[in-house]
C-alpha cells in the first residue's frame, strides 16, 4: 500500500465539478503501481421510475480495499451488481482491468452475498471449492484445490461438515473462501457480516482484515457500517439516500492497526469515523429536507 | 421421540378400530342397524382367514397391480420431470402448457378408462397410462414449484464463481428442486393404486381391481376386504420407499425450508 494522509475529506457533493473532469485528476492522484483495478464514469441506474445511482464516479487502484457505506436501500447492492456485470447501468461506462463488457466483467469479479448461501447440500469444502468445480475439475481435483487454503483460514477440521452443522460466523468463513477461490481479481464483497451477532461480528472483521492483509486483491465492501467498513478498508465513499451520489471520499487511517479493538479506539480512525458519521447524517437531514 | 413411541398412538388407534368393528361384526350389530345379511358384513377376523386361505391368489393379482403401478409411476416421473424442466426453461412453453398440465387434472379418470381401454386394449396398456395421467400431475407441479425455489443471491454468487446457465441448472436448480420432486412422487405414489384399480375395472383378467370385482359380484365380501388390504399395505409400502429415499439423498430440506 502506498503511503496516504491520514484522512481526507472531500465533500464531492459541494463541488459540482463535470463528471468526466473529476475523474481525470482522481485517477492520476490514486493509480496504484498496479493500476487501476475499477474504475467507473457517472454510473446512473433505474429500476422504472425508480432513480437509484445519479451519476458515482470511483476509481480503485489494484490491491485497494475500498469501503462504500449509505443508508439502507440506496442502491449500494445495485453498485456491486453493476461492477459485476451482473448488470449493465442505465448510463456511464464501467471498466474491471481492461474490460468494459458485462460478460468480460464476470469473468474478472467474485460477489459474496449477504448471506452466506452455501448449497445444504454440499460440505463446507466442496462448497469453498465451488469455483474450480463449476470450471471443470473434477471433485475430488476440486477439494485438493481448496484444501491448502481452507486450512490456512482456518477451516480444516470443517471440511467435511455441512452447512446446517456451522455456526453463522464459521459458514461466513467458508463463503469468504468460496469467494477467494474463485480466483478473481477483485473480490465484490455485499454486507457480508450483517447477519451475525455482534460479537461473532467483530471476530470475523479481524479474521477478515488478516486474511486480506496476505490476498493481493482488489475489495469492493459494502456496508452500513462505517466502523466496519473503516477498519477493514483503505478508503472509504459515503452515498447520499436514494438516488445516491457520493458525499465523501475518506482514507482510512493506515497502516492497519491490529487488534480490531485497539484499531477502532485510535485517534486518527475516531477522526474519520466522526467524518464520515456527519457526511451520512448531513446528507440524510438534507434529503428529508428536499422530500 | 422414539420410533416406537411414535407408533404407539397411531397403532392404538387402528387396534381399537378393528376390535370395534370385530365386535360389531361378531354381534351383528351393523346387520342389524342398517339391515344387510350378515354374511356380507365380514369382521375382522374373517379376513385375516381369507388373507391367509387365498394368499396364493392375492399375492398373483397383487404382483400384477404391482407391475402397473411400478410402470405407470416410472412412467409419470419421466413425463413429468422433463414437462417440469420444459416448462421451467422456457416462460412461453410455461404460459402454453400450464393450463393444459392443469386441465389434465379434471380428467374423470373413471370415464377415461373405458376409453383407453377400448383404444388400447385389455393388456397393460390402458392401465400405466391411467396410473401415469394420474401421476403425472403431482409431479410435474411440485418440481416446477422446485426448480422456482432458488434464491436470486444463490444464482448471482454462482455466475460470478464461472457458472453459466447450464450450470446454474445441474449444480444449483436441479438439486434445489430433488425435495420437491419427492414429496410430489409421494403424493402421487399413494394415489397410483387407486388408478390401478380403475384402470382393471375398465377392463382386464387379473389384478386385484379385477379380483375385488370378481368377488363383489359374487357376495365374497372377506375377500374383498383381504384385496384392499393388499393394496393398501402396497400403497403404505411404496409412500414408505420413497420417504426413506427422501431421507437419503434430499435430507437437507428441513434447513431449505427455513427461510433464516
Amino acid at each position: 500500500m502506498d503511503i496516504r494522509a491520514a484522512s481526507q475529506l472531500t465533500h464531492l457533493a459541494d463541488s459540482p465539478e463535470p463528471a468526466g473532469l473529476s475523474a481525470e485528476t482522481a485517477s492520476d492522484d490514486r493509480a496504484g503501481p498496479l493500476g487501476t483495478a475499477i474504475r467507473l464514469r457517472d454510473i446512473r441506474h433505474s429500476f422504472g421510475t425508480l432513480e437509484v445511482l445519479a451519476g458515482i464516479d470511483l476509481e480503485v487502484p489494484a490491491g485497494d480495499i475500498v469501503g462504500v457505506v449509505g443508508p439502507s436501500g440506496c442502491g449500494k447492492s445495485t453498485l456491486l451488481e453493476l461492477i459485476a456485470g451482473l448488470r449493465e447501468p442505465g448510463a456511464g461506462s464501467i471498466s474491471v482491468g481492461a474490460e468494459t463488457a458485462g460478460q468480460a466483467r464476470l469473468h474478472s469479479c467474485a460477489y459474496m452475498p449477504q448471506r452466506d448461501q452455501l448449497l445444504p447440500w454440499l460440505r463446507a469444502l466442496d462448497n469453498a471449492a465451488l469455483a474450480p468445480r463449476l470450471n471443470g475439475h473434477s471433485r475430488r481435483q476440486a477439494r485438493e484445490i481448496a484444501r491448502p487454503l481452507f486450512s490456512r483460514l482456518g477451516l480444516s477440521e470443517f471440511e467435511n461438515a455441512y452447512p446446517r452443522q456451522l455456526s453463522g460466523g464459521m459458514r461466513q468463513r467458508v463463503a469468504f473462501a468460496r469467494t477467494l477461490l474463485s480466483g478473481k481479481p477483485v473480490l465484490l464483497l455485499d454486507e457480508p457480516f450483517a447477519s451475525l451477532d455482534a460479537i461473532t461480528r467483530a471476530d470475523l472483521q479481524e479474521w477478515l482484515a488478516k486474511t486480506l492483509d496476505g490476498e493481493p486483491r482488489t475489495v469492493v465492501l459494502v456496508s452500513h457500517d462505517v466502523e466496519e467498513a473503516l477498519y477493514l478498508a483503505d478508503r472509504m465513499i459515503v452515498l447520499s439516500p436514494r438516488p445516491a451520489r457520493t458525499v465523501a471520499d475518506l482514507e482510512a487511517p493506515s497502516p492497519r492497526v491490529h487488534p480490531r479493538t485497539h484499531a477502532v479506539s485510535e485517534q486518527a480512525f475516531g477522526e474519520v469515523r466522526e467524518q464520515a458519521l456527519a457526511a451520512l447524517a448531513g446528507e440524510t437531514d438534507a434529503g428529508r429536507r428536499e422530500a | 421421540m422414539s420410533p416406537l413411541k411414535r407408533a404407539a398412538a397411531p397403532l392404538a388407534v387402528i387396534a381399537a378400530l378393528v376390535a370395534l368393528w370385530e365386535l360389531a361384526a361378531r354381534w351383528e350389530l351393523l346387520a342389524d342397524l342398517f339391515e344387510i345379511k350378515p354374511y356380507l358384513v365380514p369382521a375382522p377376523s374373517d379376513v385375516v382367514q381369507s388373507l391367509w386361505e387365498n394368499r396364493e391368489l392375492l399375492l398373483d393379482n397383487a404382483w400384477v397391480t404391482f407391475g402397473e403401478v411400478g410402470l405407470g409411476f416410472a412412467l409419470a416421473v419421466a413425463v413429468g420431470l422433463a414437462f417440469a424442466v420444459a416448462l421451467h426453461l422456457s416462460p412461453v412453453l410455461k404460459r402454453a402448457f400450464y393450463p393444459l398440465v392443469v386441465g389434465s387434472q379434471t380428467i374423470p379418470i373413471i370415464v377415461v378408462a373405458p376409453v383407453l381401454v377400448a383404444w388400447l386394449g385389455f393388456g397393460i396398456g390402458p392401465k400405466v397410462a391411467i396410473i401415469a395421467l394420474i401421476c403425472f400431475f403431482p409431479i410435474t407441479v411440485n418440481t416446477l414449484d422446485g426448480l422456482g425455489k432458488v434464491e436470486e443471491e444463490q444464482r448471482k454468487m454462482l455466475r460470478t464463481l464461472g457458472a453459466g446457465r447450464a450450470r446454474i441448472f445441474t449444480a444449483l436448480e436441479l438439486p434445489t428442486a430433488l425435495p420437491y420432486l419427492l414429496s410430489g412422487a409421494k403424493i402421487a405414489v399413494a394415489v397410483a393404486v387407486i388408478g390401478a384399480v380403475f384402470g382393471e375395472w375398465a377392463g382386464s383378467s387379473e389384478g386385484l381391481g379385477h379380483l375385488m370385482l370378481l368377488d363383489n359380484s359374487q357376495l365374497e365380501m372377506a375377500r374383498v376386504f383381504a384385496a384392499m388390504t393388499v393394496l393398501s399395505a402396497m400403497a403404505i409400502a411404496l409412500f414408505g420407499l420413497l420417504a426413506l429415499l427422501e431421507r437419503k439423498v434430499a435430507w437437507w430440506r428441513p434447513e431449505s425450508q427455513d427461510p433464516r
